[in-house]
């Protein structure tokens, strides 16, 4: 669907893409990358609307540097932007259908279809009030429902998780999963938090200074081992937890570390997991040790650091979502 | 086509959704996911949608009951004068009606100005401040031809303001049986100018709130330049009339807006000027007033035009 070739965009003193050269199949693919890796200039460049400095680019077909090509991509392309962008004192019925207008679409069938992507959006009763009074939750729906509704081939969702709570990230990680499953439109959806693109993509693609990383599918990651780290309590008959706790992995062949200068460091064991078992050794020894386990949770410190060096440390295993997910990539 | 092959791969399309989600009784009016096979209209249709949207914003129509209250009171207050005009005309029998069509926009240009600093900044200000305008790009339209949409659709509501008291005037003006040759000429001149009137007002209350993404700048910097240049002129040449130097007063008047339209019309369409003494610009000089009144549009449209280059996404 999407297909780069040493693509480059290089303003005056910052060079935003760097030779990067990425194929994006049908379905939902992860754009992963910290502020500024590059991932919104990619965007403008494949809707058409930033010219690279070098190297070429096509989506759905359709070469970028042809200037015939912009309005047929975007034509056929939606586009979810990171920030605000929905003026507060129209509905957003009024606002979906004027935008779906603005894509093309004739008068009875922008209303039609402004009505049906709502309501698939989440969006009931309340699509009449002014969007003004809208929750985050709300207006990333109706920001969905515009780059939906004139039944786009691909969408482009920049950051579409931004600002809202646990309970509204994972419904609107549902929503972009069911976007292909259910819609069959496929999906570039960047964000800097490679947790939860890891659960609803199929393929993931990982740039950091314009660079690409990594492009590999998910299904990758969950051969490759994991760093997690564990906090226990003290007991009275363990006075230092977190000691004997190491010790008692050591005795089992396991080695850890203490993430010495990351917050809660010296209360925190940090272990290299080899997939399903050391989860369930964790367990045990918590449980024969009569410790009380605070956490036991995935992670990483910078997104570069978890794909470089290839497979020596990375990620997850799918099914253990129940382990909290930490954020990648904060600092960026 | 691999456009076409990768979306029938998609793996649940439109038809099986229904069967689907049948039996989820929890969503009752969900039917599943319809994909859109009809036409897709392209550019030049979306660019006819952003106009007509432009337009209906500017009464405040498809907004909120408060975004109406202003337009639609600008737009009586702006008729009430004609319609006692026309009632005085019919009653007492006039020969004439006692305001020239050319005349009229003149009278009320403080309305016209009010119209437009409330007008011009929700056209594009909101747009800038609300971060719509990406949205748009992204769309198949392209700078030009938002710029086109934004720039008619003002435009044509300025027009709307204008012209209706003239239809008003012109409309009476046959009822009360007054001359149809010199009426209708009236008319149409009248119309001409305030054609004229529209296309350069609406380019100067957007560039200036183009600049900004404030309304509220936007409102003060439209008025401020619309007041602060016709009084100036005014002032000017008031001054240079009492000085009994009325060969520069013609020039003045090329430094505010409304005495530039004041100065076509009077050259060439039979307007008497609303200058101090009547004195209006000569032919030669008319000819200067239309090129500046020309190239103020052109000027602000390649303004618009700059402006929202840089604007993009």
């Amino acid at each position: 669907m999407i297909a780069t070739e040493s693509l480059s965009k290089r303003f005056p003193r910052v060079t935003a893409l760097d030779r990067l050269s990425v194929d994006v199949g049908p379905g939902v693919t992860g754009l992963v990358g910290a502020n500024g890796a590059g991932k919104s200039t990619l965007i403008k460049i494949l809707l058409g609307l930033s010219p690279a400095t070098e190297g070429r680019a096509e989506v759905l077909g359709f070469d970028v540097a042809d200037p015939s090509s912009g309005g047929a991509i975007r034509e056929r392309v939606g586009y979810m932007p990171e920030h605000d962008c929905l003026p507060p004192d129209v509905s957003a019925t009024e606002f979906v259908v004027h935008m779906a207008r603005m894509s093309g679409l004739p008068p009875t069938a922008a209303r039609e279809r402004t009505a049906d992507t709502l309501r698939h959006v989440g969006l009931y009763e309340e699509r009449y009030r002014p969007i003004g009074g809208y929750s985050t939750g709300m207006k990333q729906r109706v920001k969905l429902a515009q780059a939906l509704v004139h039944d786009p081939q691909m969408v482009f969702l920049d950051e579409p998780t931004n600002g809202l709570d646990p309970v509204g990230r994972d419904e609107m990680l549902g929503l972009i999963r069911r976007i292909h499953t259910d819609f069959g439109i496929s999906v570039l959806v960047t964000s800097h938090l490679l947790g939860e693109l890891e659960r609803t993509c199929d393929h993931v693609v990982v740039i950091d200074g314009g660079k690409l990383l990594r492009s590999s599918s998910t299904k990758d990651f969950t051969q490759i081992t994991t760093t997690l780290a564990i906090e226990v309590t003290d007991t009275d008959e363990h006075p230092d937890g977190t000691r004997v706790m190491r010790e008692a992995l050591h005795a089992r062949g396991v080695e850890t570390h203490e993430g010495a200068g990351l917050p809660g460091a010296g209360h925190i064991l940090l272990l290299t997991a080899q997939g399903e078992e050391t989860y369930d050794l964790v367990r045990d020894v918590v449980a024969d040790l009569g410790l009380g386990l605070v956490r036991m949770e995935q992670r990483r410190h910078h997104i570069s650091e978890v794909f470089k060096d290839g497979d020596e440390r990375a990620d997850v295993p799918a099914d253990a979502t129940d382990v909290r997910k930490e954020a990648v990539g904060h600092g960026g | 086509m691999a456009v076409e092959q990768s979306r029938t791969q998609a793996p649940a399309r439109a038809g099986e959704q229904p069967t689907a989600r049948a039996g989820e009784q929890t969503r009752i009016h969900d039917i599943g996911y319809r994909s859109y096979d009809g036409p897709r209209l392209g550019r030049a249709y979306a660019r006819r949608s952003l106009y007509s949207q432009s337009l209906r914003g500017a009464y405040g129509l498809g907004r909120s009951a408060k975004s109406k209250v202003l337009p639609m009171l600008l737009f009586t207050v702006m008729c009430v004068p004609a319609l006692i005009m026309v009632a005085v005309a019919v009653a007492t029998q006039a020969n004439d009606l006692p305001v020239d069509y050319t005349r009229y926009a003149v009278i009320m240009q403080a309305l016209i100005g009010l119209y437009l600093a409330s007008q011009a900044p929700q056209a594009v200000s909101r747009d800038l401040r609300f971060k719509t305008v990406p949205l748009y790009f992204s769309r198949p339209i392209e700078t030009a031809d938002y710029v086109r949409a934004k720039y008619a659709g003002l435009a044509s509501a300025l027009f709307i303001l204008t012209a209706a008291p003239l239809v008003v005037l012109y409309v009476g003006a046959l009822l009360a049986k007054l001359d149809f040759t010199d009426q209708t000429k009236g008319f149409a001149q009248g119309l001409l100018s305030v054609a004229l009137l529209s296309l350069l007002f609406a380019g100067i209350g957007l560039v200036i709130s183009a600049v900004t993404p404030r309304r509220g700048f936007g409102v003060a910097a439209v008025i401020a330049v619309m007041t602060i240049s016709y009084g100036a002129v005014s002032v000017v040449q008031a001054i240079a009339f009492e000085q009994s130097s009325s060969d520069v007063i013609p020039w003045l008047g090329l430094f505010s807006p409304i005495t530039l339209i004041d100065g076509v019309q009077s050259a060439f369409l039979g307007a008497s000027s609303a200058f101090p003494g009547g004195v209006g610009p000569s032919n030669g000089q008319g000819v200067v007033y239309v090129l500046v009144v020309l190239g103020l549009i052109a000027g602000c449209y390649g303004l618009l035009m700059r402006r929202y280059r840089k604007v993009g996404l």
